[in-house]
């Protein structure tokens, strides 16, 4: 692999991002944030879910406008102009989730990228064709080149917003999460397209949640949490970096599982057995089976991407599957996501979901709407305890909290459903530290206070182990360990960044 | 092309044209009345698929741009006399002029708000004719003294042809690299965007090609009947119409919004006998369509042929 300075001593910058900085609102997705991307290198740009990166991408791109910063191109400031003239001047950009068009074939939906950005191109060109015929058998579409989109494998499907992102030739190329809903073969095969990008002399810049997946693929890489850049250098660098573990694993990992209570011959309150979920052709679950009882505390641990969201929106009854999932022994399919919102299995979810324009107190009433008002004073009450600042900010609207506060609205707002089984989806997304002591606080004194019964989805393992009894590692849409977490750290904590 | 001669569809357009050119031997001047009619209504709602089907993006004021034309082409016969066909190709440029004043503000405007903007053009196109009415005859409607043609099959095949010509450019257009593209930026206008392409800029020429074709085929239309009224170009109901027609034949088909409006027409035509129950009728039966087959009658074929 060669290294990018080698080429950096040699060359100036192809593309010099300088105090990249984009607000929305109050929030501000991207600080400060500076790099230089030569020809010929693969940089990463790395971060946990809401930590800026997708966003420092689009403004790069003009897919979002920048609040401040130059994107410096040839010695041209590109920040501010719109995607298509960014596009124009030479930059190409890969996907996640994109929709062909899926009357045209392959190749002509290849074919698209080509044409020129012109209102008197009436008649198709021959040389378009031979040219987009190329391309599809540069990314391996060569086969299926006369079909359409919806008869694609997922793969290929991945493979037709390469081609489409090369097609005008850019000599910068983004892409967004490379391996999403890859299998590791096919991993394989897109890190050698990727290769083969740089090799042509491009500059790649890739996005992705963690260092491990794309650590063999690039030649640097930044690291970054809360908008702002924790380091750059070599992978493993990056990977030893103490900060960038903090941000991952949070800081040493405690832990605290009650005495194991014997549950032997008890029922689960929930149970999932053999459950496997499909986005489209994407495999979002793989065979994947949990179970808790009633007054665990169970956490399922993963990096962003490995199916924590899919899981909980599964059990929530939002997502078709395959398998079983029995809710104290009566099988949950067929109840629509409100009768089991409705009958105890409440979902905080990670998008938070908050009445933005309702205020504070309307969002916890929404959340206590079936209870009597008697039941719902005390609710209510025991819930501020809990969360003295929702009190303060009663008259507030929700979407002038800040992000802590908008989580414990969001929780508060699941406890209000007087939930058997609270399930929570990523709490600390995007929070500051000190925030998730609270939150951290909070969840040690329901936990302490009341039998209830939680499944936490984490990345931070730091926070997610201290308060569970049981915990389950997902990796790759698979249930990949289950233990207690004080064995955690000696048994699956050095393979989980 | 050779897609084309391939295509079935092809083949039955061809034929359906051909049993349609030889109609008024065959038939009375009533049917070939009503068919001139739907023929023009097939105009508009060929051009209404062009915006919808392809540029993604919702028109609820078909009847904005058909009105513009109608109006402007026969104010200017009933006031200054002008010959029909100047009449008539002043009247498409004014729909262009008119629908580009409404286009370059509502296209920046995202979501259903585009939508909600050529809707209140109606309504204001609507009033302009009422409360102007010593200019556009008000209520009562406009006479317009000229006509293109006294006999039935005349005017019929004006009228086919006309669909035809107009069927043939849109169709062609919506096929070509600047269809494509356009039908790119309706689908994922972030990524046609990221690909170099100015989205609005091909939406606006989307918006401009189905106003000309709107405003020449109202224009003609008025000159048909030798009368402009509110309720005949300009009404949302008439709007409603068109939008019904052209889901029904099928989104992104363009044929098809010209064989949805035929079928509206010579269906509601054909059960004016049962009353008020007509409209019921052919409501009922476009609702279902659009709530089994979202894809319309062509939509559901080319779909199915699209998987195979």
């Amino acid at each position: 692999m060669t290294p990018a300075p080698a080429t950096a001593d040699r060359a100036a910058p192809l593309l010099q991002v300088r105090g990249l900085t984009k607000r929305f609102g109050g929030l501000t997705a991207v600080k400060n944030l500076s790099l230089d991307l030569y020809g010929g290198e693969i940089f990463g740009l790395i971060g946990p879910n809401g930590s800026g990166k997708s966003t420092a991408m689009k403004s790069i791109m003009g897919i979002e406008r920048p609040t401040a910063g130059d994107v410096i191109f040839q010695g041209e400031n590109l920040a501010g102009l719109p995607a298509h003239r960014i596009a124009r001047r030479g930059f190409g950009m890969v996907f996640q989730h994109s929709r062909p068009l899926n009357r045209q074939t392959v190749l002509e939906n290849i074919m698209v990228a080509l044409l020129p950005d012109s209102l008197t191109k009436v008649l198709p060109d021959r040389s378009l064709a031979a040219n987009a015929r190329r391309i599809a058998e540069r990314v391996g579409l060569g086969p299926v080149i006369g079909r359409r989109p919806p008869t694609l494998p997922f793969a290929d499907l991945r493979r037709l917003e390469l081609a489409k992102a090369i097609a005008r030739d850019p000599k910068v190329v983004l892409v967004d999460e490379p391996f999403a809903g890859l299998t590791l073969a096919e991993v394989a095969t897109f890190s050698n397209l990727i290769r083969g990008f740089r090799d042509e002399g491009r500059a790649v810049l890739l996005v992705d949640h963690n260092v491990k997946s794309v650590a063999a693929l690039v030649d640097r890489v930044l690291a970054m949490y809360l908008g702002e850049e924790i380091v750059t250098g070599r992978a493993d660098e990056v990977m030893r970096n103490e900060t960038v573990r903090h941000v991952y694993l949070g800081g040493a990992i405690e832990t605290s599982a009650r005495p194991e209570v014997d549950f032997k011959g008890k029922m689960p309150i929930l149970d999932v057995q053999n459950v496997s979920v499909h986005y489209g052709k994407a495999q979002a679950l793989d065979n994947v089976s949990i179970h808790v009882h009633q007054g665990e505390f169970v956490s399922v641990v993963g990096l962003n991407g490995a199916g924590k969201t899919t899981l909980f929106n599964t059990i929530s009854g939002l997502l078709p599957y395959s398998g079983e999932i029995l809710r104290g022994g009566q099988p949950l399919r067929g109840h629509s996501a409100a009768h089991i919102a409705r009958h105890g299995i409440v979902q905080c979810p990670e998008t938070r979901e908050l009445f933005g324009e309702m205020t504070v107190r309307e969002n916890l009433d929404l959340g206590g709407q079936h209870l009597e008002s008697g039941e719902k004073a005390k609710q209510l009450a025991w819930l501020f305890a809990l969360f003295p600042i929702l009190k303060e900010r009663q008259g507030q609207m929700a979407q002038t909290l800040s992000g802590g506060e908008q989580q414990m609205l969001a929780i508060g707002r699941a406890l209000m459903m007087r939930p058997d089984l609270l399930i929570l989806d990523e709490p600390t997304l995007g929070l500051a530290p000190v925030i998730l002591e609270q939150l951290s606080k909070a969840l040690e004194k329901l936990r302490q206070t009341t039998p209830i019964t939680v499944l936490l989805g984490e990345q931070n393992v730091t926070f997610a182990l201290p308060h569970a009894d049981r915990v389950y590692v997902l990796e790759h849409a698979r249930i990949v360990w289950e233990g207690d977490p004080a064995r955690f750290a000696a048994e699956a904590g050095a393979d989980y960044l | 092309m050779r897609d084309m001669i391939r295509s079935p569809l092809t083949w039955i357009t061809l034929v359906a044209l051909a049993v349609a050119a030889v109609l008024p031997w065959y038939v009375s001047a009533y049917i070939l009345g009503i068919l001139t009619v739907a023929y023009y209504f097939g105009v508009f709602a060929m051009g209404w698929d062009l915006l919808f089907g392809f540029a993604g993006e919702v028109n609820f004021g078909p009847t904005f741009l058909i009105g513009v034309g109608a109006y402007a082409s026969g104010i200017l016969n009933n006031l200054y006399g002008l010959s029909p066909i100047l009449c008539i190709a002043i009247g498409a440029l004014a729909a262009v002029v008119a629908g580009l004043v409404l286009a370059v503000p509502a296209l920046r405007v995202r979501g259903p708000y585009f939508g909600l903007t050529t809707l209140v053009a109606v309504l204001i196109l609507q009033s302009f004719v009422v409360v102007f009415a010593d200019l556009t005859g008000g209520e009562i409607g406009l006479t317009i003294p000229d006509v293109l043609s006294i006999d039935a099959g005349v005017n019929y095949w004006i009228a086919l042809v006309f669909m035809t010509v107009s069927g043939l450019i849109m169709f062609g257009l919506a096929q070509s690299p600047v269809g494509l593209i356009l039908q790119a930026s309706g689908q994922d206008p972030v990524q046609a965007g990221a690909l170099g392409f100015n989205i609005i800029k091909h939406k606006l020429a989307a918006f401009v090609v189905s106003a000309f074709f709107s405003g020449l085929s109202g224009a003609l239309l008025v000159f048909y009947m030798g009368t402009a009224s509110v309720g005949t170009v300009v009404d949302i109901a008439v709007g409603v119409q068109v939008i019904v027609a052209a889901v029904l034949g099928g989104r992104r088909t363009v044929i098809g919004a010209a064989l949805g409006a035929i079928f509206l027409i010579v269906a509601g035509e054909f059960l004016r006998p049962t009353g008020e129950i007509a409209t019921f009728i052919v409501s009922a039966v476009a609702l279902l369509v659009i709530l089994f087959f979202p894809n319309g009658f062509l939509g559901s074929i080319l779909a199915r042929g699209a998987r195979s």
